[in-house]
């Protein structure tokens, strides 16, 4: 055990310690000590010392909490939570900590560890690298990596939404302090962490899609004429289309307003998404634009194969599937060739399909 | 403890736009100036409505990295930072003279200093000179040589077209270049015309944008005559009707930006005396600055 360790307990037991099983207060010229429940009254500093260096697990835990860990309160909670510290003992923590404490945030996997004098370690990699070689990890130690890492996918594509299930892999940030750790995690998914604790502490300030539209101007103050007091079927569509786990790990909190929940599921993320984002902003005002025009009739002919492939087309591309489609596989609707194949068929010169020109 | 929020636009589109944003945060976080330096962005996350919560300090130094006062200063920052009694009076500003207001975040109740944007500071204009050496590769660039600094122009906003005249005025009264001229991309004096406005042989074109992109990449290039398609690049500096054109690419890339950022963070009261001169020493400031 630490000397500053002691020291600081020492210091701090002057105006009583009640912490993680951990209780010293001041009686008369000596303290009453008690540590996971067992009590017991000594005489002086000296005899204090003494008594709670026998729990050296409990003054470090003390002294990291306390000298260690980030003292805003969404941090400290958050960093916390990693090691079940509400939940757990002192010494079976430590003894799972000393294996290392695995929790997933997003599809990071975060591993919280300790040293012989209890200070933390975090050690971050891509879910899906949990129980690969580190050696065959890109290594950093630097908070600052984690935005060039979070900033294109496994194909090198760009991300816009840092919080798409896309996160590249193949790499781990190691030896993070706790200050590291929640500042990595914060560059990988931003305010996650805050609005994670708001919510916890039922304190989440959600703005409701109605609202959020409301506040739009420039460009984006069109999307206010979408709401046009006509049922929220559109709003339905735009969460199905953007906020589904699939597309986006927050777990949606927003509904279209304070009285009228949407029907699609919000999904299972771990943190909450407490309004519409930017990306849904500026795909909203697209939608305003389109959906602002009237049906037409069209009359095409298709066999009810043809009819299939354009659905399980559609299906391919909205599900993000059609690269994955194998080049010969010719049993896939959505298959390059049999969609070439369609095209060659159905179009004419113009594109146009069934050689039906669109009206406007 | 004090924060620097930086408040940048981003995009949906584009991987490199946020790329200044992060090398300017990365310098001043470098040089120890705040307890926290915080990246924000209108299209990009941390979002302007949720990057005060990601801050641990009471005191904020928000400062807009935008090139001119407007839409984005007025408006949409103050509104999406939550900015309680925001009111563009506050700035008593004459489109470029904006410089700082202190109010209190709704959902934080952090004090936040809010700061006029980076491109109309006058440790601007230094930028555009050192944008200018960098360039050229001359330290002494200015004898000879003709400057023009390139503005969007007034199509969404007339302080656009103000910041770009008010920088060319500036450095035109240094006495440094043989001409100096605001130019534009959509109003005249056009910077189509690039040539017609300069006698000098040589020309730096500095555009007044913060990151490179659509425009600085592809449009003024093209507009100017120094490519047919972008796409196959073309030379610094490359002849235009017997003129040499050093073209920059965006001012807002040069490291001394970073000065800029800190400056307007010390106008509004920031202990960051210090960080200026470390700052400007590392990015090559000190010498264009003349301090």
């Amino acid at each position: 055990m630490q000397g500053d360790h002691l020291d600081a307990l020492v210091t701090a037991a002057a105006d009583g310690i009640a912490f993680d099983g951990l209780v010293v207060e001041p009686d008369g010229d000596g303290y009453v000590v008690e540590v996971s429940g067992e009590r017991r009254v000594v005489d002086d500093e000296e005899a204090l010392r003494a008594a709670v260096s026998e729990s050296p697990a409990h003054v470090s835990n003390w002294y990291v909490w306390h000298a260690e860990t980030p003292q805003k309160e969404d941090r400290w909670s958050f960093l916390r939570w990693l090691e079940g510290a509400e939940e757990t003992d002192v010494p079976e923590r430590y003894d799972a900590l000393a294996d290392g404490i695995d929790t997933t945030w997003g599809q990071l996997r975060i591993t919280a560890t300790r040293g012989d004098e209890g200070h933390r370690r975090y050690r971050l990699v891509h879910e899906d690298d949990a129980g690969a070689d580190p050696a065959a990890l890109t290594s950093y130690e630097d908070p600052l990596s984690a935005r060039a890492i979070a900033k294109h996918d496994d194909d090198g594509k760009y991300r816009p939404l840092k919080t798409a299930p896309t996160l590249q892999s193949g790499w781990a940030i190691d030896d993070l302090s706790p200050a590291e750790l929640v500042e990595t995690v914060d560059f990988f998914y931003p305010a996650t962490i805050a609005n994670w604790h708001r919510e916890r502490e039922g304190e989440l300030d959600v703005n409701h899609w109605r609202e959020t539209m409301e506040r739009q101007s420039g460009i984006y103050g069109v999307v206010q004429t979408w709401d046009r007091g006509e049922g929220h079927d559109h709003v339905e569509w735009v969460a199905e289309a953007c906020c589904d786990d699939s597309q986006c790990l927050k777990r949606r909190e927003w509904e279209y307003d304070e009285e009228t929940d949407l029907d699609y599921d919000g999904g299972d993320g771990e943190f909450p998404c407490r309004e519409p984002c930017s990306l849904v902003v500026s795909a909203a005002r697209q939608w305003t634009k389109l959906e602002g025009e009237q049906t037409q009739t069209y009359e095409f002919e298709l066999t009810p194969s043809e009819k299939e492939q354009i659905e399980a087309v559609v299906d391919a591309v909205a599900d993000g599937e059609a690269e994955a489609i194998r080049e010969a596989d010719l049993y896939d609707d959505a298959n390059r060739y049999r969609t070439r194949f369609l095209r060659a068929k159905l179009f004419d010169e113009d594109g146009n399909l069934g050689g039906v020109e669109t009206d406007d | 403890m004090q924060a620097l929020v930086i408040a940048a636009h981003g995009s949906h589109l584009s991987a490199g736009s946020s790329t200044p944003t992060f090398d300017h945060a990365d310098t001043i976080r470098a040089v120890g100036a705040f307890d926290e330096v915080r990246e924000s962005f209108w299209k990009e996350e941390p979002h302007f409505r949720e990057a005060l919560r990601t801050v641990d300090a009471d005191e904020v130094y928000l400062v807009p990295l935008f090139i001119s006062e407007g839409y984005f200063t007025e408006q949409v920052i103050p509104r999406e930072f939550r900015l309680d009694g925001w009111d563009p009076e506050l700035w008593e500003s004459d489109g470029t003279s904006a410089d700082t207001a202190t109010l209190t975040a709704e959902d934080t109740g952090q004090t936040v200093h809010y700061c006029g944007p980076a491109g109309t500071h006058d440790a601007m204009s230094d930028v555009i000179v050192q944008r200018a050496e960098s360039v050229t590769d001359d330290p002494e660039v200015g004898e000879g040589f003709g400057l023009a600094v390139v503005g969007h122009g007034t199509e969404r906003n007339e302080n656009s077209a103000k910041a770009v005249e008010y920088h060319a005025d500036r450095i035109a009264a240094m006495d440094r270049f043989d001409e100096v001229k605001a130019l534009f991309m959509d109003e005249d004096p056009e910077i189509d015309d690039v040539t017609d406005f300069f006698e000098s042989d040589d020309i730096v074109v500095v555009p007044l944008f913060i990151a490179d992109g659509y425009h600085t990449e592809e449009d003024i290039p093209e507009d100017m005559g120094l490519t047919d398609d972008y796409r196959t690049g073309f030379d610094v500096p490359t002849v235009v009707d017997g003129h040499r054109i050093w073209y920059s690419g965006a001012v807002g890339t040069e490291p001394l930006m970073a000065d800029v950022l800190l400056e307007r963070a010390a106008d509004a009261g920031a202990d960051v005396d210090d960080a200026i001169e470390q700052v400007k020493a590392e990015t090559g400031g000190a010498q264009a600055s003349g301090d």
